[in-house]
């Protein structure tokens, strides 16, 4: 494989801190970024690895943030010579993803930590005050849009008719009842394994 | 740790008198974002909402909006920014990491089992559709809590009619002309602002404010 080592845990940093400060509408905004550094540029993940690792982290409990670890581990796995090779790549991973991930999380948690106690410190102000209530309709409909986006991303309604119910019953479901969202995740996941969607 | 189910749920009108609920302690916070954490396959926005606003009512409908804002508009994980901000307002500082320590740290140690123990199967086509039907199930939560979030603009300054208006042009631009987030923010959004601006300097604060 190609040259990844304790020598570029700065690259990697340096990298992950700039993405962070960039990455306005969540970590997933600057995929294309990263995606030009880790496999473009420097080769360190092949290209099947890279979307793997992204759509592993996706389909795992938490913040989707998540997948720059997954990132950075792959990154040190692959280029100690994979997880058979003794100790060293399993240390190598291990730096690599704990690096990406201070760097992806520390600026932008910073920031936004000092930003929302100055919002706190000034919200009789009125441009506060007006900057929250001109937002509200805006991030509502950005979530229905986003819903709307990842749908979409696997075709129209016409290619993909059972994929499009799914969403559309789920937000129902969400919207009007309080069934427990696991279980929707769990319908979803039967369905998909089963063929159906 | 008692589960949330078996906790009673207060009375609306019990909870306009007594103080607002909150998390008792700093282990009571970070333990409560990792169950939500935990809980949230493909985006844990849902989830967020579920137990802290319906459940646990630590934020009222109109302030979770406000913190979704502002943790949208900063650059970082929407949902790490709205834990750190709301383990602030509790704890501060201490109550921020500890948040943010709920919302990350837990959840890391599952990916990580998940990427080491599940690194050969991932091409499996039962496995490739279980992602895929998940994926469909978590984009319809995310499109469901936004439509459930609408009530919080009854109360908007600036009126309902200008908020259907901003909120329409908004999903247009973002989901039939793919317009990048920066720009429908500086399109729509500012406009949006000094619409409100003119009506708060405008409109006497609405009562409840004063409470």
């Amino acid at each position: 494989m190609t040259g990844f080592g304790y020598s570029n845990l700065l690259d990697l940093l340096g990298c992950f801190v700039t993405l962070s400060l960039l990455s306005v509408g969540g970590a997933i905004t600057t995929v294309p970024e990263m995606h030009r550094f880790l496999v473009a540029q420097n080769a360190w993940l092949t290209d099947s690895q890279f979307s793997a690792s992204i759509a592993l982290a996706q389909a795992a409990p938490g913040p989707n943030v998540l997948f720059v670890a997954v990132l950075g581990w792959n990154v040190g796995m692959a280029s100690g010579g994979g997880p058979a090779n003794g100790p060293l790549p399993w240390a190598l991973a291990s730096a690599a993803m704990a690096v990406s991930m201070v760097g992806i999380i520390i600026p932008s948690t910073t920031l936004t930590f000092f930003a929302a106690r100055w919002g706190q410190r000034n919200r009789e102000r009125a441009e506060v005050r007006a900057f929250k209530l001109s937002m509200a309709p805006v991030v509502i409909a950005l979530l229905v849009a986003t819903g709307w986006l990842l749908t979409a991303s696997h075709g129209n309604p016409q290619q993909a008719p059972l994929l499009w119910l799914l969403t559309v019953a789920s937000a129902l479901l969400v919207w009007k009842t309080r069934i427990h969202l696991l279980w929707l995740i769990g319908a979803g996941a039967l369905a998909g394994a089963l063929g159906f969607v | 740790m008692p589960t949330l189910e078996n906790l009673p749920e207060p009375p609306l009108a019990a909870c306009a008198i007594t103080a607002p609920p909150r998390p008792a302690s700093l282990a009571a916070l970070f333990w409560a974002i990792s169950g939500i954490a935990l809980q949230g396959f493909g985006g844990v926005l849902a989830v967020v909402q579920r137990e802290l606003v319906e459940k646990k009512q630590w934020l009222t409908i109109e302030e979770f909006v406000e913190d979704w804002a502002v943790s949208q508009i900063m650059p970082g994980p929407n949902v790490v920014n709205l834990a750190l901000i709301i383990g602030d307002r509790y704890f501060g500082w201490r109550g921020a990491l500890a948040a943010l320590a709920g919302m990350l740290a837990i959840p890391l140690l599952v990916v990580m089992a998940l990427t080491i123990g599940l690194a050969g199967i991932g091409h499996l086509p039962a496995v490739q559709g279980a992602l895929r039907g998940m994926g469909a199930v978590s984009a319809g939560l995310i499109a469901g809590t936004g439509i459930r979030l609408v009530p919080a603009l009854r109360s908007n300054a600036m009126g309902t009619s200008a908020c259907a208006l901003i909120a329409g042009l908004a999903f247009t631009a973002i989901a039939f002309f793919k317009v990048p987030l920066a720009w429908t923010l500086l399109g729509i959004g500012l406009p949006a602002f000094f619409w409100a601006l003119h009506r708060v300097r405008t409109l006497p604060p609405p009562a409840q404010e004063l409470v």
